[in-house]
């Protein structure tokens, strides 16, 4: 059982989903070519490679400081409505966990509760509109249940719901984006950042795993 | 996979700015470290324009920058939006003291990463309004027209926004004109044939041999419907009835029409359809102010067009006439 990580296994955290996401950027692609334009897989591990350098080579005084890098690089690396999604994610978590030495549940309910206020905000998308919000919303809500339970038991639980959201998608009809204009042929096909969401959460709990 | 003179996929986009800075003869530069262009020669106080967006749709956006079009360009991977720190690296290297205007196609990637970016300016006391353009009529209904998609009526749009730029003095003042530029504008479009990217060789979408994708988008969007092939003076016929109804354009209105080729849609094509263009709108009692007919907001390779219209008023059309010099659009 792991109570919560350290500076440096936040780190190491973050490289783990690097490499895991750079691994299903074929499999993410071929998602988005159902109902985008096929490269989302490739921004993805466009983002991530670019974030594993910020972990490489920098230096952090909190978990908040790792979460805005990663934040920081994928915006900038990505491009994109992905990139400005998913870096508005951990950039608005980084911000609220500036003061944080470890990464608890505590610090994963404000990564995930606050990560999904600055995301509606950002691209107005509610819950049911086929986006990546569809997998972040149940993730915070299966953390803020599982509340002060050790980082361990909390993560694989909340990729479960990510999971269980994502995979919700395929019975939604886009009402955001370019997959919008596509109406009813949407349905069927799960979201490709969604998709993507559970897999970020999903290499954590991974990584938390081989602790 | 499509034949292309290309060098190493991976450098498509800094060879294809490189090769646009060295037509313009030390007019324009490179943004340094940044996929982004800016004209060396930016008066101070000077209400500065920025344009930008994916990619793979040359010369729609950097090739409007120039003389009274856009002072820069933030440009994109292919068919991506730019990230706010290109946009606010661009923003940074033509603001004048005086307010920079956004504009640009109205797509959720692009509208999420130039609003960070404008923010971004923002703290660092840089005035920004943006203007988005949404002229495909067929992306969304009349009642939903921020849904709507930017396409070839960006041209008309960037024009007077160029024009209203070099002249007016306040960055109220340009947004203004360019807003009512863009609400005057319709597009509307057929597709063909798709583009393929040239970094991923894929095409964008499948369309069989003798089929046509009415109001389709640029990046494969799906359009209104997806037809047989006909001949063009009937189809041209159905384009302007929906066009023409959408703003409305009316007896007695007074216009600047475009043609614009989506990639391999040849030049004499286009005269065929301007033909037909000019005879519907004869018939409608709608004045032709000025034609521009070629390659202007493409996707590669692909087959189709766009026929764009904007409405003229006094003021639109003054900014309209004024001389503009970049490699998408030149008038004297």
């Amino acid at each position: 059982m792991i109570e919560r990580l350290s500076l440096q296994q936040t780190i190491d955290m973050f490289v783990y989903v690097a490499n895991h996401m750079e691994a299903v950027a074929a499999r993410l692609n071929e998602a988005d070519q159902a109902i985008g334009d096929g490269d989302h897989g490739e921004a993805m591990a466009r983002g991530w490679r670019s974030a594993r350098e910020a972990l490489d080579s920098g230096e952090f005084n909190s978990i908040g400081d790792v979460v805005s890098a990663v934040g920081m690089r994928m915006m900038a690396a990505m491009g994109g409505a992905s990139g400005a999604i998913f870096g508005t994610w951990f950039k608005a978590g980084g911000k609220s966990l500036a003061e944080d030495e470890t990464f608890s549940s505590e610090a994963l309910i404000i990564l995930l509760d606050h990560g999904l206020e600055a995301v509606q905000a950002r691209g107005h998308a509610n819950p049911g509109d086929k986006t990546m919000v569809d997998a972040l919303q149940p993730a915070a809500t299966a953390a803020a249940l599982a509340g002060t339970r050790p980082i361990s038991e909390v993560l694989p639980v909340v990729a479960a719901s990510a999971q269980q959201g994502a995979d919700s998608t395929r019975k939604l009809v886009a009402r955001m984006g370019r997959a919008r204009t596509l109406g009813e042929r949407s349905l069927g096909h799960p979201d490709p950042g969604a998709l993507s969401t559970h897999l970020i959460l999903q290499h954590m709990a991974d990584y938390v795993g081989t602790l | 996979m499509a034949k292309k003179f290309i060098n190493d996929p991976q450098n498509i986009l800094i060879e294809t700015l490189e090769g646009l800075v060295a037509a313009y003869h030390g007019r324009m530069e490179l943004v340094e470290g940044v996929a982004a262009l800016a004209k060396t020669e930016i008066p101070d106080g000077k209400v500065a324009l920025l344009i930008g967006g994916g990619s793979g749709h040359e010369p729609l956006f950097h090739g409007f920058v120039g003389e009274n079009m856009a002072d820069g360009a933030a440009c994109g991977d292919f068919f991506t939006s730019p990230s706010p720190d290109v946009i606010l690296a661009a923003t940074k290297a033509i603001h004048r003291g005086n307010g920079v205007l956004y504009v640009y196609g109205n797509y959720a990637g692009d509208n999420m990463n130039f609003d960070i970016a404008a923010e971004l300016a923002e703290d660092q006391n840089i005035d920004v309004k943006t203007v988005r353009i949404w002229d495909d009529v067929y992306s969304a209904p009349p009642g939903e027209i921020e849904m709507r998609r930017g396409i070839s009526g960006d041209i008309f749009v960037v024009k007077v926004a160029g024009a209203a730029a070099a002249t007016l003095k306040t960055l109220d003042d340009v947004y203004r004109v360019t807003t009512k530029a863009r609400d005057n504008t319709r597009s509307i479009g057929v597709a063909a044939a798709p583009g393929t990217n040239p970094v991923t060789g894929s095409a964008f979408f499948e369309l069989a041999e003798d089929e046509i994708e009415i109001g389709m988008g640029v990046h494969g969007e799906p359009g209104v419907s997806r037809e047989k092939m006909i001949p063009v003076d009937a189809l041209v016929t159905r384009l302007m009835d929906d066009i023409l109804a959408d703003l409305p354009f009316q007896s007695g209105d007074r216009v600047c029409l475009l043609i614009n080729s989506l990639g391999s849609t040849t030049v004499t094509e286009m005269l065929i359809i301007n033909r037909r263009v000019r005879e519907i709108l004869i018939k409608r009692d709608i004045a032709v102010h000025d034609t521009q007919i070629g390659h202007f907001a493409g996707s590669q390779e692909m087959a189709g067009f766009s026929i764009s219209l904007m409405k003229l008023d006094a003021e639109l059309q003054e900014y309209y006439d004024m001389p503009c010099d970049s490699l998408g659009l030149t008038k004297q």
